[in-house]
């Protein structure tokens, strides 16, 4: 699948769900018809409003004449769609061979516990959700995680917290934080 | 036609045929769970194993098709051994409690794991977690109990095109049922309980409400009366042990008076009654645009199946002026019973308890609607299905088969072959066209034995033209007039002549449509089956109900002519309307 990459733009965060599933209804029109054109629809749809609420499903079973459980199903068959929003900053952890053997299992481990959610949750205030992916060529830096587009390497399942307190901080006028770290490093 | 042997017998079976069916043309039964006769095989449960000479492995006899010369073991060592690792690896993930479960009579997988000899489960498995389902008025769900067979979801899919069930999420948190694990209750579901019918095992079941009928027995205040449906006469022996299309209606009769019901009478009654206030309706439909050029909803459906109206409120909303607007047989005679038969003697409608025995859980959720409370209380109390009468009268302690004859009570137990009818698909328009016809024209309908043949059997969409000529006065606007009609039976099969109506590709002037394979005696709450045999068998002993009776058509029982008579006056009067006919409501479309 290649779209797994479409996520929520920030721009569009204020946006409310109900202006939001409006923009639904072109993409069924335009999907309806073709043959497997349900993925694709579904997809575009987690683009619009950055995961697929339980409405837009709906909206999606009866433009395409089928079922709510019927496209329920399917949406829970695939691990690229999500059913609960993101948070602002995607944190991915690779499973891949490299990182697993250097202990990417433990570093999941530690962020599980330290946002106190699971694989393809979000937090409760909304600012990190986490999921695993399967290698983003760092191998030789394992274990790596991905926050947004930045690549993390050799993490330490005791560091982890760090890490993330600095995309806390970003909100609050942190950003430069980042950037000048981003600078430091290349 | 390839040949092959089976277990050293050779036989010649047709091109394409399953190894499954094969077996059973050689006498040899195989196990299984997920197929569903022509209607599933899709290799899911792998308990059918059998050992093909060649294969490197065992085979899923139900996704193998014969080839010429194949040489096939079902009984061997290897055989044995396949099924029971395979019988082991679902009871692992299985939640059972035999003991307490509804389905320990008739458990398909129990009675495999009896019969493979298995004492012990050498696996540890991962359960789907219980959360029972209480969430409608007919169903209970036990996911916890599910083995993934999928008999629901094709039944419910496909057969009747709702699609309430599906797999949701995957790995080893895959489950089967509502969208996203929701309570059935916040989807579209029709209550048919087609799904309950054909779940291996207690995933699935009934709403149990036996107890209820007990206390309401018991309570010396209540004066208790029961309905029986036309389907259960034809079922309810298959309880006991009796073949399918074996009546039992004399000893059904027998079994509820001992049981202490104050009163037994007969759904069979209300059928003739909706007879006459549905075939009215028609002739006033018919009326109104033939003659009066008024704007009218036609085809006009039949609405005695709750299934198939909670369906056109879920997703036909603009077609609800075409279902006759009155109400099931088993809601007009509890709007009856609480008035009519109340007044008769002496009681408050408060003071009478109605119970239903109904081939069908949908009726559960019917006699709970908001719009079934004619007499200000609810029309219908409690509704037990054949499978729950059967279990009461085990209960109980009664010797079903050694029970006496008896009749129905008056003044509410009396009924004409038309009635019996409803039982079967295409029973419900040829009940109307008896009556109808002799209206319309004086004589009788010119169909031999009054069956209405081109409407019978199990095609899943039928037609027929009666042409009408010989009119009496009134109704000289239908001479020369072919009157169109249609049945259809599950509602996928609703669904496509419904279609073909949208479309203009057919037209009529009266449509059945029965939300079960079969019509009721395939019903959501009759006894388990899965094959078209048992449905022939019990429409086949429907119309010998029929035909045994004295009266064979609705508007000649006496019983009906004294209740307009004496209560109602007329049909389609004042009274009726309040009574006996209904309105119908917007639902959601997923
Ligand atoms: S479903 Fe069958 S095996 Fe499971 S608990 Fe019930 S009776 Fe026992
Ligand atoms: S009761 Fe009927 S509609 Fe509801 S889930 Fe079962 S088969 Fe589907
Ligand atoms: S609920 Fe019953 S019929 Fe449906 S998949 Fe589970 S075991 Fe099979
Ligand atoms: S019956 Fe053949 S695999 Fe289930």
């Amino acid at each position: 699948m290649g779209n797994e990459n479409i996520t929520a733009c920030a721009c569009q965060e204020d946006v409310p769900l109900e202006e939001l599933l409006t923009r639904v209804d072109p993409v069924i029109e335009q999907y309806r018809q073709k043959p497997g054109g349900l993925i694709p629809a579904l997809q575009i749809v987690q683009g619009i409003i950055g995961y697929l609420p339980e409405e837009a499903i709906k909206r999606i079973a009866s433009g395409f004449g089928k079922s709510f459980s019927e496209v329920a199903g399917v949406v829970g068959f695939y691990s690229f769609f999500s059913t609960t929003p993101r948070g602002r900053h995607v944190i991915r952890v690779c499973l891949g061979t490299a990182c697993y053997v250097r202990g990417a299992g433990q570093v999941l481990e530690a962020i599980k516990r330290n946002l106190q959610i699971d694989v393809g949750e979000t937090t409760k205030d909304r600012i990190f959700s986490l999921e695993v992916a399967r290698c983003f060529g760092a191998c030789g830096l394992a274990p790596a995680i991905m926050v947004d587009e930045d690549v993390h390497h050799r993490v330490k399942p005791s560091r982890v917290g760090d890490i993330f307190e600095r995309y806390r901080l970003r909100r609050n006028g942190g950003e430069a934080v980042i950037m000048a770290e981003r600078s430091a490093a290349l | 036609m390839p040949s092959l042997m089976i277990n050293n017998e050779t036989i010649e079976v047709p091109d394409g045929t399953m190894l499954i069916d094969a077996a059973r043309q050689a006498g040899v039964e195989i196990p299984t769970l997920c197929y569903l006769e022509g209607i599933q095989r899709i290799g899911a449960c792998r308990v059918c194993l059998v050992e093909v000479e060649g294969a490197r492995t065992l085979m899923t006899a139900c996704t193998t098709p014969v080839t010429d010369g194949m040489k096939v073991k079902t009984n061997s060592k290897r055989v044995r051994e396949g099924r029971r690792t395979v019988l082991e690896l679902l009871l692992s993930e299985h939640e059972g409690d035999c003991q307490s479960c509804v389905r320990n009579d008739d458990c398909e997988l129990k009675k495999l794991a009896q019969l493979f000899g298995i004492e012990e489960v050498h696996y540890k498995g991962s359960k789907v977690p219980r959360k029972t389902d209480w969430s409608t008025s007919a169903l209970v769900r036990d996911p916890g109990k599910c083995i993934m067979c999928r008999r629901c979801i094709t039944v419910c899919n496909e057969i009747q095109n709702v699609g309430s069930l599906a797999p949701q999420g995957r790995g080893f948190k895959m489950s089967i049922g509502p969208a996203f694990e929701h309570p059935l209750s916040d989807v579209v579901c029709v209550q048919c309980g087609q799904c309950s019918l054909v779940c291996p095992v207690g995933a699935i079941s009934e709403r149990d409400q036996i107890e209820k009928v007990f206390e309401a027995l018991d309570d010396p205040d209540k004066h208790v009366v029961v309905q029986t449906a036309p389907a259960i006469r034809a079922a309810l022996g298959e309880c006991f042990d009796y073949p399918p299309g074996t009546l039992v209606t004399g000893k059904m009769v027998s079994a509820l008076r001992r049981l202490g019901f104050d009163a037994v009478f007969d759904t069979n009654f209300a059928a003739d009654l909706t007879i006459m206030e549905e075939g009215n309706e028609l002739l006033t439909r018919l009326k109104n645009a033939l003659q009066d050029g008024k704007q009218t909803a036609l085809p006009m459906f039949t609405s005695c199946s709750p299934g198939w109206i909670k369906y056109m409120e879920h997703r036909h909303p603009d077609m609800l002026d075409n279902l006759s607007t009155c109400k099931s047989p088993q809601q007009m005679f509890g709007a009856v019973a609480k008035t009519f038969y109340a007044e008769k003697i002496g009681k408050r409608p408060e003071d009478i308890c109605v119970v239903s025995v109904m081939p069908c859980t949908a009726k559960k959720f019917e006699a709970q609607r908001p719009e079934m409370q004619a007499s200000g209380m609810a029309d219908v109390d409690v509704v037990l299905t054949t499978r729950e009468l059967g279990r009461m009268i085990r209960r109980a302690g009664i010797q079903f088969q050694s029970l006496p004859d008896d009749t129905m009570d008056s003044p509410l137990g009396m009924s004409s072959g038309a009635a019996d009818i409803f039982a079967n698909t295409g029973g419900v328009m040829e009940a109307a066209l008896r009556t109808a016809y002799e209206v319309i024209t004086g004589r009788t309908l010119p169909f031999e034995n009054l069956h209405v043949q081109p409407l019978s059997g199990l095609d899943g969409i039928k037609e027929a033209e009666v042409r009408i000529e010989g009119t009496q006065p009134e109704w000289r606007f239908l001479e020369g007039v072919t009157l169109k009609v249609a049945v259809a039976h599950a509602l996928g099969n609703a669904e496509k002549l419904l279609q073909r109506i949208q479309s203009g590709e057919s037209e009529y002037h009266f449509v059945e449509v029965m939300t079960c394979p079969g019509g009721c005696i395939g019903g959501g709450g009759q006894p388990r089956i899965t094959d078209n045999a048992t449905r022939l068998a019990r429409i086949e002993a429907i119309y010998r109900e029929d035909e045994g009776k004295r009266i064979r058509k609705s508007n000649e029982n006496p019983e009906i002519l004294q209740l307009y008579g004496e209560f109602l006056g007329q049909p389609l009067g004042e009274k009726s309307h309040h009574l006996l006919h209904t309105k119908y409501v917007l639902r959601n479309e997923v």
